[in-house]
C-alpha cells in the first residue's frame, strides 16, 4: 500500500493534519492588528509562541510579556574579556617573557598599554554581542518548519504572523484555533516538521 | 520536544512596562506627525521595500556596467603601483630623508578618516535617536567598510618589506622577539584591524533582517541561497527582533567608543612625537572633527548621484541631504576653530620651531598653497550652507562639497609634509614632491572604493529597508488616525505660515 505524504504545511480548513505538528499559524494585517493580538495571546497564558513582523514593531516585546534580552550580559563577558586578555597579553609578554628597554621605560608601563587594552575590550566585545545575538536567536539555521508555510515568506516583506507552538504547556489544536480565529487571524495554517 | 529556539524560554508579562511604552510611544507619535516626514510622499511599508529591492532586482543598467569597467581599471592603477613597490621599495615613492612621511600617511589618514565618519553617522545617530538616519546610515557603513579596507593598504605597504609585516601582530617574530607595545605605530595596528573589523560587524548584523528579506523575495537560485547563508537563518520573529534590536544598541555604543579610540590612536601617531605641528594636544579633537567632516562629504558625493540613479528621492529626502550639509557647516565651523586654536598655541607655547613652523612655514613656506587652499575649501566654501536653498539643492549641495573633500585632503597633507619636511635642524630641511608610483596608488584606491561600492549597491539593500520600515507611520501600533496626522500637520504649516 503506498504511503500517503501529508503536506508539512497545510490550511485548517482542509483538515490534513501533518504527522507531527510544529503549530498552527495565523496572518494578521499589520502592526496595530498584530500588537493587540499578542496582548491577547500573552493574557491566555502562553508562553510557546511567537510573533514575526517585517520589522521590529515598537513596544511589541511588552505586548508579547517577554523579559529584556540577555545580550548585554555577552557583550560584558566579552569586553572583560577582550580586557584582561590584552593587559595579559602585554605584561607577559614585554615583562617576562621578552623585555624590551625602549628608550628607558619601564617594562611594565600601564599607560602605554591601555591603548591595546582599549581596543581589544572593544574587539571582543563586539564579537560576544554578535555571538550572544546568534546564539539567543537559535541561529544559525539552514531550515526550520516554518519555511514549508508558503505564506510565511511575506513574513519580511508585508504580512504579520502569529505562530502558537504545539509544545506550549497549554496547547491543543482547538484551543489555539479557537482563539486565533477569534482575534481575526486569517489563512490558519497547520505546521508541520519531519520526524 | 528538542527545539531549541528562544520561544522555549517561559517569560512572564511586564505589565509595568508595557503602559508606560505605550504612553511613552503615542507622545512620541504626536510629536513627530509634526515634523516632515522620514519617507515622503505617504509610501508604504511595501513600496519601501519594493523600491529599495529593486536596485538588485531590476536588469542591471548600462550605467553601471560603464562605472564598474572605469573603477576596475583605476583601481588596477593601485594593484600595479603596489605591485611595482613590493617589488622594488619604498623608495619609488617620494618619501626622503627630510620628508620620511608623506603621501603614504596622507592618503592612509584621508581614507580612514572617511571610514570614521560612516560609523559615527551609524552609531552615534542611532544612539541619540535620530530616527531619521535610518535613511543613511547602511550606505554611510558601507562607505566605511571600503573606505578602511583603502586605508588599510597603506600600512601594509608602507613598511617596505611587506613580506616582514607580520612582526606587527602580538607574537614572537622569527628571532623570538615580541612587539614594543608602548609604540603608537603597534597601536596603530591594532586600532586599524580593530576597526576595520567592528565597521564589518555593525554593517553585517545591520544587514541580515534585509539579507532575509532578499532572500524571501529574489527569484534567482544561486542569489537566493547566498542571501539565505549570510542572514543566518533569520526569521523575523518578535523574539528575534529584541534580542537583534539589544544588539544592534550594544554594537551602535561599542562602535562610538571605538571611533573616539581610533581617532585618539591615529592622532597619538603624531601628537606623540616632538616634530613642531605634530607635538599637540589638540590633535584628538582635530582627527575626530576632520573625520567626521571628510565622511560627510564623501557620503553626500555618494548619496546625490544614487538617489537620482535610483529614484530613492522619497527614502534619501532633501531632509537628508539638508541635514547632512549642516553637519558639514557644523564641522566646518569646528574645524576652523581647531586651525585657529593650532595658530594660538604654537604662539603661547613659547616654542621657537613650533613658532616658525606655522607662523612661517605653514604661512609662507614652499607649501603655503596647500595651506591656503585648505583654509579657503574647508572654512570659507562651506559656508554656503549657512543657505538652506543651497542645502536643499542636492546638486548644488553636491558640487559645493567636492571642495571639502579636497580641502580634507590637503589639510593632512599640510599637518604631515609641511611640519615634517623642515623640522629643527635647516641642514635637514627638504622637499617632498610625489612621484608618478605616489600618484598611480592613490588615484587607484579610488578606484578599488567605488569598485566595492558599485558591487556592494547591486548585490545587498543599500537602504535599510527593515529600519526605514520601522520609522513609517504606518508601523507604530500606537499611531493616531491619518486624519488627526494631517490636522497637526496643517495645524504646523499655518503656525510657520
Amino acid at each position: 500500500m503506498p504511503e500517503v505524504i501529508t503536506p508539512l504545511a497545510s490550511s485548517v480548513d482542509s483538515g490534513v493534519v501533518p504527522k507531527k505538528l510544529y503549530g498552527i499559524g495565523a496572518e494578521f494585517a499589520g502592526p496595530k492588528e498584530i500588537f493587540a493580538a499578542a496582548e491577547k495571546v500573552r493574557d491566555k497564558g502562553f508562553k510557546n509562541w511567537d510573533c514575526y513582523t517585517p520589522y521590529y514593531v515598537h513596544g511589541i516585546d511588552a505586548a508579547m510579556g517577554q523579559r529584556k534580552s540577555l545580550v548585554n550580559l555577552f557583550t560584558f563577558a566579552g569586553g572583560l574579556g577582550g580586557l584582561t586578555g590584552a593587559f595579559l597579553l602585554m605584561v607577559i609578554s614585554s615583562v617576562y617573557v621578552y623585555p624590551i628597554d625602549t628608550q628607558g621605560k619601564p617594562y611594565f608601563s600601564l599607560p602605554g598599554f591601555v591603548p591595546i587594552m582599549d581596543l581589544l575590550m572593544i574587539l571582543i566585545s563586539a564579537i560576544m554581542s554578535i555571538v550572544g545575538m546568534v546564539a539567543l536567536n537559535g541561529m544559525p539555521r539552514l531550515h526550520h518548519p516554518l519555511w514549508e508555510w508558503d505564506a510565511f515568506t511575506r513574513a519580511t516583506h508585508d504580512k504579520f504572523f502569529i505562530v502558537i507552538e504545539s509544545f506550549d504547556p497549554r496547547f491543543s489544536e482547538k484551543a489555539a484555533i479557537d482563539l486565533l480565529r477569534e482575534l481575526g487571524g486569517a489563512n490558519l495554517t497547520y505546521i508541520g516538521e519531519t520526524e | 520536544m528538542g527545539y531549541l529556539t528562544p520561544s522555549t524560554k517561559l517569560t512572564p508579562p511586564r505589565w509595568d512596562l508595557l503602559s508606560k511604552h505605550e504612553e511613552a510611544e503615542r507622545a512620541r507619535a504626536a510629536q513627530e506627525n509634526i515634523r516632515e516626514p522620514y519617507v515622503t510622499n505617504n509610501r508604504s511599508a511595501v513600496w519601501v521595500g519594493d523600491r529599495i529591492a529593486s536596485a538588485i532586482e531590476n536588469p542591471t543598467p548600462l550605467w553601471w556596467y560603464i562605472a564598474t569597467a572605469i573603477s576596475a581599471a583605476v583601481a588596477s592603477l593601485a594593484g600595479l603601483g603596489i605591485l611595482y613597490l613590493i617589488l622594488t621599495g619604498v623608495g619609488v615613492w617620494g618619501e626622503n630623508n627630510s620628508a620620511n612621511w608623506a603621501w603614504d600617511i596622507t592618503n592612509f589618514v584621508f581614507w580612514i578618516g572617511i571610514g570614521h565618519a560612516g560609523t559615527m553617522i551609524a552609531a552615534v545617530l542611532y544612539l541619540t535617536r535620530q530616527r531619521w538616519a535610518t535613511g543613511i546610515n547602511r550606505a554611510a557603513e558601507a562607505m566605511t567598510v571600503f573606505a578602511v579596507m583603502c586605508a588599510g593598504v597603506y600600512p601594509a605597504v608602507h613598511v617596505g618589506r611587506v613580506w616582514f609585516a607580520w612582526y606587527l601582530a602580538p607574537i614572537p617574530n622569527a628571532n623570538g622577539i615580541w612587539p614594543n607595545f608602548r609604540s603608537p605605530l603597534l597601536w596603530d595596528v591594532f586600532a586599524v584591524s580593530t576597526y576595520l573589523s567592528v565597521s564589518i560587524m555593525f554593517w553585517y548584523v545591520g544587514l541580515i533582517p534585509d539579507l532575509a528579506a532578499m532572500r524571501d523575495r529574489v527569484k534567482n537560485k544561486i542569489l537566493k541561497y547566498l542571501y539565505a547563508v549570510l542572514c543566518l537563518g533569520w526569521r523575523a520573529s518578535a523574539r528575534q527582533w529584541v534580542n537583534y534590536e539589544f544588539c544592534y544598541l550594544m554594537l551602535a555604543g561599542i562602535a562610538t567608543l571605538l571611533v573616539i579610540s581610533t581617532c585618539t590612536v591615529v592622532s597619538s601617531d603624531f601628537s606623540t612625537s616632538v616634530v613642531p605641528g605634530w607635538h599637540g594636544t589638540i590633535f584628538l579633537p582635530y582627527f575626530g572633527v576632520g573625520a567626521i567632516y571628510g565622511g560627510f562629504c564623501m557620503l553626500i558625493t555618494l548619496l546625490v548621484p544614487l538617489r537620482e540613479l535610483y529614484k530613492f528621492q522619497d527614502l534619501i529626502t532633501l531632509r537628508h541631504i539638508d541635514l547632512c550639509c549642516r553637519f558639514v557647516l557644523l564641522m566646518a565651523l569646528l574645524i576652523t576653530y581647531i586651525y585657529l586654536m593650532e595658530f594660538f598655541v604654537a604662539y603661547t607655547g613659547g616654542s621657537p620651531n613650533e613658532r616658525f613652523t606655522f607662523y612661517r612655514d605653514r604661512i609662507f613656506g614652499p607649501y603655503s598653497y596647500t595651506w591656503v587652499c585648505m583654509l579657503i575649501f574647508n572654512s570659507v566654501i562651506p559656508m554656503l550652507f549657512w543657505s538652506k536653498r543651497v542645502r536643499r539643492n542636492p546638486w548644488m549641495a553636491f558640487g559645493v562639497i567636492i571642495f571639502p573633500s579636497i580641502g580634507m585632503w590637503l589639510e593632512r597633507f599640510v599637518i604631515i609634509v609641511s611640519s615634517v619636511h623642515r623640522d629643527y635642524l635647516p641642514s635637514s630641511w627638504g622637499m617632498f614632491y610625489p612621484t608618478y608610483v605616489d600618484i598611480l596608488t592613490f588615484v587607484g584606491t579610488f578606484g578599488i572604493f567605488f569598485l566595492c561600492y558599485l558591487l556592494f549597491i547591486r548585490f545587498f539593500p543599500m537602504i535599510a529597508i527593515a529600519e526605514i520600515r520601522g520609522v513609517l507611520p504606518e508601523a507604530n501600533p500606537h499611531d493616531p488616525p491619518a486624519v488627526e496626522r494631517n490636522g497637526a500637520l496643517a495645524k504646523e504649516e499655518a503656525h510657520h505660515a
